[in-house]
């Protein structure tokens, strides 16, 4: 790894330096996470007095339990959604606002700023809008001739976070198609006009291609955010109802640990989705490398 | 005011690459000594080491005879003038030349006199509260120049402090480093590898090429009297010319058989080297040149072309009106004094 | 725009200005129903304004609703600010100061340090819920503010970014201020952090967002409710059993937890576009 090429000379000034954050990082980071590897291969008896080594078991009956593996797909689909629809919203938004390039930091303001909304105060705020008995949407949805109702119908329910999820991260994408599609040299596609490709022919084979690693990271992204940073959305909303239909990954840990007392399993899901974040971090900065070359 | 003496220092990186593989090098006080040579060849290491940007790997650096080796750079009572001039982005200008004088604990008043002071003197008196951006480049260069100057140091270190610089500004500039120089007399140490600035500049030349010194001297006598085939053709522009030979007790047979007589030499292939400026028309001159190509500077005119029966690249630089053209035949000789004769697999003067 | 095609021009604008309404909808919604009474508001959503906005707004601000056991808001807005700008100034202090030895020193376990700060990008909260919980329980810092702040201040990306920034100052500006006679910590103090101001805001921009919008470590780490944050404390009345929701209350308090970041965000939207494009590269 790099430094610079000139550097000061102390003998316990660096040290000094990177104590507190390396200090945070093992008591609250690396300490628990051990933890709960540690844990993940225990057993504790129904009164919390013995523990015994179970090996890998904990995790044999996660994936042998029904309700761990549709937790596991309904996470999967609802991760897929809120990627898929925000960024085709913001790249639809980003696509307009980038031609017109005069008045597009008015645009931007009016779509930036759900970024600042909390994914649980975006989750109530839908909620309300979406109430079956008060709600606007739910109430325009009854005149479309469809019976919305989140508080029985699980694909309703799923429908609902999703829309919040994404909601608040389309501002993100927008921002990042934005700066991509305003990166494309203009005598790029000054050039495409004067060779006769039209607005679309000139999207499609100019800056959707030269977009392209901006797509890729942009899924690693929202797919992080989807299954890691929504707990706030569930919980404030549906808290994982009905039946389950909405009980994510993050949502189950945190209820089988402090709802359940569960100890071996909570502990098994946690190392389950450590592995599910390095493998998508990893992903991420094999990206990143690759960008840096070029 | 103090002398620099450099003691046999070598510089070797870790991995083993040796950079500067042992060189001395003394400088009188008030002297301005300028280093000069290609790119690579260690002339910017050797200025760093006296800074003490670089650690010394061997060999001892006395600064007004205090060993300075192992001193912090602040401590070695220099201050330098970086190529891109290293100006504090958010300071003023007030502020960069004031900085290293507050870390001294100089007492205020003393240092507002001698900003100000430093700043009349570089023409900077309306520009102290501006920051660097708001200015020219050539304003920055002077700032650089200020930083240095309030500090009184012993000895001044440039760095190529003017390749950043246009064509134009860099000639005035030159000037205006050369008049400062001699008004303060502190001694100097000056990097570059703009060879006619290194003529126009030092008091003391000092000639490098692949971490050694090729020669030391007044720039008239290294122009005049080049001790390697390398410093001939590095000082002077456009390069001095280097006909291959063979040398006798009479002379030098140049390779298309034609004797130049040169007395005291003994044997052995050689090259002949003749300035450009030195060349002119006779018409019972031996060198015969092939004329190719004839630029035109105003003043004078280089014709460039061939040795007759070599593959002998010449320039010839030429005043007056009566230019040969490409085709023609140009007979030329060189006065007495005017020839240079090397060595040619050692590049060492013989005469 | 490469030529003039006056209907494509509409339609982009048509798009972008429907797009803003979408968006903005929701929140103009929840400040319809904030200004309204709850019967109003339980009778078939108005969509204008009502008159009822001072006193919805004073209610929650000065009572709450005791009625579902959330303290008043005005408690709860300054427990969220106390945490946020500890978190903020937490993160970009400690990472400052790391990137700061990281890059400008060469020390052994450098590398070690490095990826030891580095894993904490892969360590989310919510991967390591219960031991984490646990160690915070043990070091005496539920319901406090520290144990609110202090296990979220380690921060990969601020070190990142700063170490990148820190990467392209020139070298000469070190060289510089060692001849100018300035140590290590005179260099970050006068120079490098000086240098990095335009970092520091955008870092504060995300970092204030993000420490706001903490929900999950709030909800395990408090109990006491006079230490409950707005974004923990709004699930509380929305969650509020079998009573009616109190909707005109629950969204004043929505408006006024939103409030707080979306202005950083607008007020610092140069600087935090800036900033998040240059934190993911």
């Amino acid at each position: 790894m790099r430094t610079k090429k000139v550097t000061f000379r102390h003998r316990w000034l660096p040290y000094l330096l990177v104590a507190p954050q390396i200090a945070i990082t093992i008591v609250f980071f690396i300490w628990p996470a051990s933890q709960a590897l540690y844990q993940s291969v225990l057993r504790q008896d129904a009164f919390g007095l013995r523990t015994e080594f179970v090996g890998l078991q904990n995790f044999a009956r996660l994936f042998a339990d029904p309700l761990y593996i549709k937790s596991f797909f309904t996470t999967i689909a609802f991760s897929a959604m809120v990627a898929g629809l925000s960024m085709l919203v913001a790249l639809i938004l980003a696509v307009m606002a980038d031609r017109v390039i005069r008045r597009a930091t008015v645009y931007r303001t009016l779509l930036i700023w759900p970024y600042a909304v909390a994914p649980a105060v975006a989750g109530v705020l839908w909620w309300f809008l979406f109430n079956p008995t008060i709600g606007i949407a739910a109430y325009a949805l009854d005149q479309l001739g469809y019976d919305w109702n989140h508080y029985s119908s699980g694909s309703d329910a799923m429908a609902l976070i999703v829309i919040a999820a994404a909601w608040r991260q389309v501002s993100y994408n927008f921002l990042f198609f934005l700066a991509g599609l305003q990166a494309i040299p203009r005598s790029l596609t000054e050039a495409a006009a004067i060779d006769g490709a039209g607005p679309f022919k000139r999207f499609w084979s100019i800056q959707m291609p030269l977009l392209s690693p901006t797509v890729f990271f942009l899924i690693v992204v929202n797919v992080v955010y989807a299954f890691f940073e929504t707990f706030g959305i569930v919980h404030a909303t549906t808290s994982g109802g009905p039946g389950n239909a909405t009980n994510i990954l993050v949502y189950k840990v945190w209820r089988d640990a402090f709802e359940g007392l569960n100890l071996g399993s909570s502990a098994a899901q946690s190392v389950v989705l450590m592995v599910i974040v390095i493998a998508l971090t990893a992903i991420q900065f094999r990206y990143i490398e690759r960008r840096v070359e070029y | 005011m103090a002398n620099i003496s450099i003691d046999t220092i070598k510089k070797i990186y870790p991995g083993g690459v040796e950079v500067i593989p042992g060189l001395s090098l003394d400088i009188a006080a008030g002297e301005l000594c300028v280093l000069v040579g290609p790119s690579g060849c260690g002339k910017s290491t050797l200025l760093r080491m006296v800074a003490g940007l670089e650690e010394v790997t061997e060999g001892e650096i006395r600064i007004g005879g205090r060993r300075v080796n192992d001193l912090e750079p602040a401590a070695r009572d220099i201050s330098m003038v970086f190529q891109n001039y290293a100006l504090y982005p958010h300071m003023s200008v007030f502020d960069n030349m004031a900085y290293g004088l507050r870390n001294r604990r100089m007492p205020k008043p003393e240092i507002r006199t001698r900003v100000d002071a430093a700043a009349g003197a570089l023409g900077l008196e309306g520009f102290l509260d501006r920051k660097p951006r708001q200015l020219s480049g050539g304003q920055r260069q002077r700032v650089a120049m200020g930083r240095a100057i309030v500090r009184e140091p012993a000895a001044f270190l440039f760095d190529e402090p003017l390749s950043n610089l246009d064509a134009k500004l860099r000639v005035k500039t030159r000037v205006e480093i050369r008049a400062l120089q001699q008004r303060l007399g502190t001694t100097s140490i000056y990097v570059t590898h703009d060879q006619l600035e290194a003529m126009t500049l030092a008091d003391k030349l000092v000639v490098m090429h692949a971490g050694r010194i090729e020669q030391v001297g007044p720039p008239l006598g290294v122009y005049e009297r080049p001790a390697t085939a390398f410093v001939a053709g590095f000082i002077g522009s456009p390069p001095m010319n280097f006909l291959p030979g063979e040398a006798h007790t009479t002379g030098v047979r140049l390779d298309n058989g034609v004797d130049i007589a040169l007395p005291g030499l003994t044997g052995g292939r050689v090259d002949l080297g003749v300035r450009p400026e030195d060349l002119h028309v006779d018409p019972a001159g031996p060198v015969e040149l092939s004329v190719r190509v004839v630029e035109r500077l105003g003043a004078t005119a280089n014709v460039h072309g061939r040795l007759a029966g070599t593959d002998a690249e010449i320039i010839a630089s030429l005043s007056g009106t009566d230019l040969p053209a490409p085709g023609d035949t140009l007979r030329l000789t060189a006065g007495a004094g005017k020839w240079h004769v090397f060595d040619a697999a050692q590049g060492i003067r013989l005469l | 725009m490469v030529e003039r095609r006056p209907l494509l021009t509409f339609i982009q604008h048509a798009v972008l200005i429907l797009g803003a309404a979408i968006f903005v909808f929701p929140i103009y919604l929840a400040f319809v129903a904030s200004t309204h009474t709850a019967q109003e508001v339980n009778t078939g959503i108005p969509l204008l304004p009502g008159d009822e906005m001072w006193t919805n707004y004073a209610q929650v601000l000065g009572e709450g609703l005791s009625t579902v056991g959330a303290p008043p808001l005005g408690l709860m807005l300054f427990n969220s600010a106390v945490m946020a700008l500890s978190i903020t100034a937490g993160k970009i202090a400690i990472s400052l100061l790391s990137s700061f030895a990281i890059v400008y020193f060469r020390f052994p376990f450098r590398v070690l340090a490095f990826w030891t700060i580095f894993i904490t990008l892969m360590l989310p909260v919510e991967v390591r819920i219960l031991p984490t919980y646990e160690v915070v329980a043990s070091l005496g810092m539920l319901n406090s503010y520290a144990g609110l702040s202090i296990p979220l201040i380690a921060s990969a990306t601020a070190t990142f970014l700063f170490r990148q920034f820190f990467m392209t100052v020139p070298d000469e500006l070190t060289e510089a201020a060692r001849i100018d006679g300035a140590g290590p910590m005179k260099f970050f103090r006068d120079i490098l952090v000086p240098l990095s101001r335009t970092n520091l805001a955008a870092l504060f921009v995300i970092l204030f967002i993000y420490g706001w919008n903490q929900y999950l470590w709030p909800l395990l780490v408090t109990t006491d409710e006079s230490y409950y944050t707005i974004v923990m404390g709004i699930q509380r009345m929305a969650n509020a059993g079998e009573e009616t929701p109190q909707w005109h209350l629950i969204m004043a308090t929505a408006i006024m937890a939103l409030l707080p970041p979306v202005v950083v965000i607008l007020g610092m939207q140069r600087l935090f576009v800036r900033g998040l494009v240059e934190v993911e590269k």
